[in-house]
This record gives structure tokens, C-alpha cells and sequence, in this order.
């Protein structure tokens, strides 16, 4: 993948890519945790000096879209993304939305609005 | 690969593929609306050439999208002689889409192989997921069986899809749940990737599904280990 080496992990091993299941993005930094389908929102705009990839990021998020939708637009694995999406997220830039938690079991309310969401395709 | 657009939108005339100052992104109709507070998750997992990614396309309300995923593993122990630890590098791609629940709710829909040697993809994929849909085809029920057998190891609430291929041999469902060693309380049922009605019913039986097992305690699944 191009363009986003120089940015992540010069500095890191490539056990680093992991930031996804692992939770955890860079070492040192707090960060919260991503899932594919955690929803990305821009809070701000791009500012000028700003590295292209955040740009990028600011600009498509503009409506929510999930780390997984990310990935592919930009093309760039999910673990990449995620350590892109880090300080854009530290900062306050954008706002991450988390997926449902489906414990053990999800939930009968929820259940019942995707069937009705589904039964409306 | 042939995809099918199956929501395609009227032409709107507004901005989004326009190439020159095309911004990586989905088009403007794609967006989804800024209520949307949160998503849920799906996976379709199944053999080589099984339909996955058709049924992806044939309900997503975006022209199925794909991500990658590179993943270092250690080399597993059999050939390192010398205690050196070895590294395979490997690119999975992972077809999605999407189909908007309401204002609020997204459900996202990801395609997997089944082969065991792209397990390694499941953990992030399957943390979180309501379920699964396991596509079947019945020329080749080998990679089902493993598919099966781990999903149930990690406590993944899963439906049996048949995929139906023309030249596929005909078995009775009773005959493939026991070939499957699949308890009576999993639903199975024959699906059409292509049609759109039919992967939709399919998404329906496997929310009932999980509906039954959350009203009925008694048949609730294992906990994931
Ligand atoms: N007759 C019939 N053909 C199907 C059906 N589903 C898929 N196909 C065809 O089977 C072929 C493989 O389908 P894909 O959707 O690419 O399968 P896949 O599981 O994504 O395949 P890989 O990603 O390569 O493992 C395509 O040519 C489809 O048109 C079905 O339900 N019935
Ligand atoms: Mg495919």
C-alpha cells in the first residue's frame, strides 16, 4: 500500500498493524477502540499543511462512514486507516460513532427494527 | 467481477463522478444520512466461488465495496529449524456493502472465504456481529464443515444457506444437516445469490433466528470462549 507508510510506523513494528482487533493504535496513545463498522464523522474541516491522508479523511467523512467504507475508498488496509484515524480522533477532529454491542446476544428491539429495515428492501 | 447495482438511483446530475476533481469518497448519493448513530455487522461466510460476494451485491444498497486486510503471522513452527521466526505476509480481501436500516441504524454486510487459512480475519470480523449466514453449495461441502464446526466453537449464531448452482447435485435439506451434523434448532434454506428477494429472506431467517434464541434462554447458544 502507498502513501501512508511514511506517516504510521516508521517507527513501529508491524505488530502495530493489528490496531483494529487489538484496540490500540500507537503505542503511548489512548485511543479508541475501531471496528469495521465503527462510523467515522468529520467534525472539522481540512486545514492547510495538513498531511493529504487526514484531508482525505476529513473531506469523506463529511457524512458518516464506517472504518470499512474508509478502507476501500481510500484503498488502504483497515489497520492502516485506523492508525490514520488516530490523532484525527485525538484531537477532536472527527468523532467516532461505535457499532452495537452485540453481547452474547443482541438485542429483541433492535432484531425487530433490521427485519423491518429488511423487509422494506 | 460482474456486480449488480441493485438500488441504482435515478441520475441526479449531482456532483460525485465528476473524474477531475474527484475526492475519494462514496457519491453524494451514497451518503449516508448524519442521524446515523450506529451499525451492526453480518458476515456471509462460504467456500471458493459460492456466491458470497453476488449476495452481497444483490441486496447492498452500494455497489459492494472491498477492503484488505495484510496480516504478518508468525510462521508456524514445522520448518523453522533454527528457532528463527518466520513471517508470511497475506492480502485478504473482504467484499462488503451496506442496507440502511432506518434514520438511525446501518447494517453492513461482509462476504468471507471460509478455508481455514483466512480464519485469521475472523476475530476483528465476527467481535460484534449479530450473526452469520453460512453459503452452502453442494458440490462442496468440505469447506461448509469446517465453517460450521468454528463457528460453533466461537459461539456465532449462524444460518445454512443453500446455495442453488443449476448443475449442483439436488439433496434433501435433512440429508445436508446431517451431512453437516447441524442441531435441528439451525435453520437452513435455499437461496438465490442473484435475487434480491431471495437474499433478503435469507437475512430474514437468520434475524428471526436470533430473535428466538434472545426470547428463548433455553436455547441459547454457547458462550463464545
Ligand atoms: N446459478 C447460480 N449462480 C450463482 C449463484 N450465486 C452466484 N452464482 C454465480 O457463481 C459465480 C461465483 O459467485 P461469486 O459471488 O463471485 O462467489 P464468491 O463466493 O464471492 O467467490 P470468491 O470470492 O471467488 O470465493 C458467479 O459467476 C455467480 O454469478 C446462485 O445462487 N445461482
Ligand atoms: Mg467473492
Amino acid at each position: 500500500m502507498s502513501g501512508a507508510e511514511e506517516e504510521g510506523w516508521d517507527e513501529g513494528a508491524p505488530e502495530r498493524l493489528y490496531v483494529v482487533t487489538g484496540g490500540r493504535s500507537r503505542a503511548g496513545t489512548e485511543s479508541v477502540r475501531l471496528d469495521l463498522v465503527t462510523l467515522i464523522v468529520s467534525r472539522d474541516v481540512p486545514q492547510p499543511g495538513m498531511p493529504p491522508e487526514q484531508t482525505a479523511l476529513l473531506r469523506m467523512c463529511h457524512y458518516p462512514l464506517s472504518v470499512a467504507e474508509i478502507s476501500a475508498y481510500l484503498v488502504l488496509p483497515v489497520s492502516t486507516v485506523a492508525v490514520l484515524l488516530t490523532d484525527l480522533l485525538a484531537d477532536g477532529r472527527m468523532e467516532a460513532r461505535a457499532p452495537i454491542p452485540a453481547a452474547a446476544l443482541p438485542d429483541a428491539e433492535l432484531l425487530k427494527a433490521v427485519m423491518h429495515g429488511l423487509q422494506n428492501l | 467481477m460482474d456486480y449488480r447495482i441493485s438500488d441504482q438511483l435515478p441520475g441526479t446530475g449531482m456532483p460525485g463522478d465528476r473524474p477531475g476533481d474527484r475526492v475519494p469518497g462514496p457519491r453524494s448519493e451514497d451518503a449516508l444520512p448524519a442521524s446515523t448513530t450506529s451499525a451492526v455487522k453480518v458476515v456471509i461466510v462460504g467456500g471458493f466461488g459460492v456466491g458470497k460476494t453476488t449476495l452481497v451485491g444483490s441486496v447492498s444498497e452500494i455497489r459492494p465495496l472491498t477492503t484488505e486486510e495484510t496480516m504478518t503471522q508468525a510462521g508456524v513452527g514445522v520448518d523453522d529449524i533454527a528457532g528463527v521466526e518466520r513471517k508470511t505476509e497475506t492480502t485478504v480481501a473482504m467484499d462488503f456493502g451496506r442496507i440502511s436500516i432506518n434514520e438511525q441504524l446501518v447494517l453492513y454486510l461482509f462476504g468471507t472465504p471460509g478455508q481455514e487459512r483466512f480464519w485469521f480475519l475472523w476475530n476483528g470480523l465476527f467481535e460484534g456481529a449479530l450473526g452469520a449466514l453460512v453459503l452452502i453449495d453442494t458440490r462442496r461441502l468440505e469447506v461448509s464443515f469446517d465453517v460450521v464446526g468454528r463457528l460453533e466453537d466461537r459461539g456465532v449464531p449462524f444460518v445454512v444457506v443453500v446455495n442453488a448452482f443449476p448443475e449442483a447435485p439436488v439433496h434433501p435439506m435433512e440429508d445436508l444437516r446431517t451431512a453437516l451434523d447441524l442441531p435441528e434448532s439451525v435453520p437452513m434454506v435455499d437461496c438465490d445469490a442473484r435475487d434480491r428477494g431471495s437474499c433478503r429472506d435469507a437475512l430474514l431467517t437468520l434475524m428471526r433466528y436470533l430473535h428466538t434464541l434472545t426470547t428463548a434462554p433455553a436455547n441459547a447458544i454457547p458462550e463464545p470462549q
